[in-house]
């Protein structure tokens, strides 16, 4: 081996590598160093700086991803391939560093108050960001592996970040144990899906599956890959992990993890599939087809009974989950491939901007009753008639009325896989359209509460909601309405039947 | 002359150790025990990429197993710095103690 490594050495040359394409990558890599030296520098009480500067490195990175769609012309493409810089790459790149940044704006306050580590906390917030634009471009198992615990690792670290808090002590312990258990089973599918295609590089394995029948060792590779995304995605039944990490972690911790790094796990799962996995659609649809029937109608159902409304939440996002998933399992039918990758992305953008102000305003509303119960947010409209108008906004548009974001989001995903027209489609879309109407069920049951009822301790003095957490809320409830408004915006974005690889054949 | 060992063998030696590692992580309850299950899962897959690479002769499958080798390491240190601040908060958790959050 060492032999042949020797004779591989001698005519080995640099790869010419695009450094453009790779801006926004590495103004984040930068930006995590200047933070990490300017927090050994800055006093304790100047610490507020950071968040700042944090901010400044995520729009630096998000100036490099517009320049790049701007000027683009078509797919750059790094490192042979494994690397590609397409309008899919930047359309998500985009979207995790806005949800970042929206993120820094709801941890500023958070921080400072309850006296964590502020320093640190943005430099593993920007770390992950980092993974998550690297995987918005891998096309290689290898590369997607790095993204994936790139994201994962500094998250692990987030969602214990309240180290004297014995819940979120357990919070991160939990994520732990199951993050790491989901890696080393996407790394023991990787290994089998390298034995099974002779490559790394989802292209080639894409060639390689469609040629030919699958053997048993392709189903086996196939099926241990997509289960190990599940877990990050908290796909029923690979879900556990989800509601106890959300509740336990801090709150703007639980906004990241509830849209970005779900996100970022659908990225690799589309990537994964739509690229590699073309010939394999016999193997996956079945299985993404009963994660997603699944999930959403656990997490709905498990959603109802919740009085903990930060729970609640997290079992809302585990049935977005599902929504979002639903889609993917006729992804590879005859036409109905870029209508599903349309409707992924479509409702990945919408539910970043509807969940992230969700917990925007739950954030505000705890800041002044300091419980997470359901019924403290009686009388809200009495006393914060604005946050009232917020949180209507936001729930409405998860619960899919129009004119919301989310209900153009729904609408696309069921177009999708009404597109397909199997019977296989029928029943899920059915399954789907009795979820949402469950799903629209606890809503607006926290919807009354907030409009209908008295406060619970008849405390009604207004909530002083800090400047970063109202910008927050612009943010999200701007995105909710304009993109529930005018969909033509995201929908022609997300009109990609470039994603370099895919649907060539 | 020494026999030649199948790659094959090592595969299955490999699903052995997954095995081994994902029973071991559902049934101990001592999280340092867990943690090491995870690990035994991790090595299976380098050993996997290895013995794949050997039977392909492509050299990416034992590149693959550096990256891994890296990230794993990682994961460790992250792994007990979480453990040490609970066993800090309450010496000799289990598994089974940690159930604060449910429903």
């Amino acid at each position: 081996m060492i032999a042949s490594l020797l004779a591989q050495a001698g005519d080995w040359t640099s790869p010419s590598i695009d450094w453009a394409a790779l801006a926004p990558e590495i103004v984040l890599a930068i930006g995590v160093n200047i933070i990490l030296l300017l927090d050994l520098q800055l006093a304790e009480t100047k610490k507020w700086a950071i968040a700042t500067i944090t901010g400044f490195v995520l729009l630096g990175s998000f100036v490099a991803v517009v320049v790049l769609a701007v000027t683009g012309d078509g797919a750059r493409s790094l490192f042979d391939g494994r690397y590609v810089v397409d309008d899919y790459a930047l359309i998500l790149k985009a979207l995790f560093l806005l949800a970042a940044y929206v993120v820094v704006l709801l941890s500023q306050t958070e921080l400072e108050e309850g006296g964590y580590y502020q320093g640190e906390f943005y430099v593993l917030l920007v770390c992950s960001v980092l993974g998550m634009v690297m995987m918005a471009s891998a096309r290689d198992l290898v590369s997607i592996f790095v993204a994936l615990e790139l994201l994962s690792i500094p998250a692990y670290m987030m969602a214990a970040w309240n180290k004297r808090n014995r819940k979120s002590n357990e919070a991160g312990i939990k994520y732990y144990l199951l993050g790491v258990f989901a890696s080393a089973v996407l790394l023991y599918g990787m290994s089998l899906l390298f034995g099974a295609t002779g490559s790394t590089k989802l292209t080639d394995i894409g060639a390689a599956l469609l040629d030919g029948d699958l053997i048993g060792l392709d189903v086996v590779a196939v099926v241990f890959v997509v289960c190990g995304f599940a877990f990050k995605i908290s796909a029923v039944p690979f879900h556990q992990w989800a509601p106890d990490t959300y509740e336990g972690a801090p709150t703007p911790v639980t906004a990241f993890f509830s849209v970005a790094t779900k996100a970022a796990g659908f990225v690799a799962l589309m990537s994964v599939v739509f690229i590699a996995f073309p010939g394999a659609d016999g193997v996956y649809q079945p299985l993404i087809w009963v994660m997603a029937a699944l999930t959403m109608t656990f997490g709905n159902v498990l959603a109802l009974r919740q009085t903990n409304i930060v729970r609640m939440l997290a079992y809302s996002s585990v049935s977005q989950g599902g929504f979002i998933l639903m889609p993917l399992a006729f992804a590879g039918e005859p036409g109905v491939g870029p209508a599903a990758l349309n409707a992924v992305i479509v409702y990945l953008i919408a539910y970043a901007f509807m969940n992230l102000g969700a917990f925007a305003v739950v954030i505000a509303v705890t800041r002044k009753t300091r419980s997470g119960e359901i019924s403290s947010f009686g009388g809200l409209f009495s006393y914060a008639p604005g946050l009232a108008v917020a949180m209507t906004i936001f729930f409405a548009s998860l619960a899919g009325i129009p004119p919301l974001a989310g209900w153009f989001a729904k609408f696309n995903a069921f177009k999708a896989v009404l597109d397909a027209g199997t019977t296989a489609a029928y029943v899920l879309a059915a399954i789907a359209a009795v979820n949402t109407v469950i799903a629209a069920a606890y809503y607006m049951r926290v919807l009354r509460v907030v409009w209908m009822d008295e406060a619970p301790d008849g405390d009604t003095s207004p909530v002083k909601s800090p400047a970063p957490v109202v910008a927050a809320l612009a943010i999200t409830v701007l995105g909710t309405i304009v993109l529930g408004v005018l969909p033509n915006l995201i929908a022609r974005a997300g009109a990609i039947d470039a994603l370099t690889g895919a649907f060539a054949g | 002359m020494i026999a030649v060992i199948e790659p094959t063998w090592y595969l299955l030696l490999a699903a052995m150790l997954f095995g081994i590692g994902a029973f071991g992580l559902m049934v101990r309850r001592n999280p340092l025990i867990m943690f090491m299950c995870v690990e035994l899962m991790l090595n299976a897959a380098n050993l996997t990429f290895v013995a794949m690479a050997t039977r392909l002769n492509d050299i990416n499958g034992q590149t693959a197993v550096f990256f891994v080798l890296v990230v794993a390491a990682a994961e460790v240190v992250v792994g007990l710095g979480i453990l040490v601040s609970i066993l800090r908060r309450r010496p000799g958790a289990t598994a089974d103690d940690l159930a604060e959050l449910k429903g």
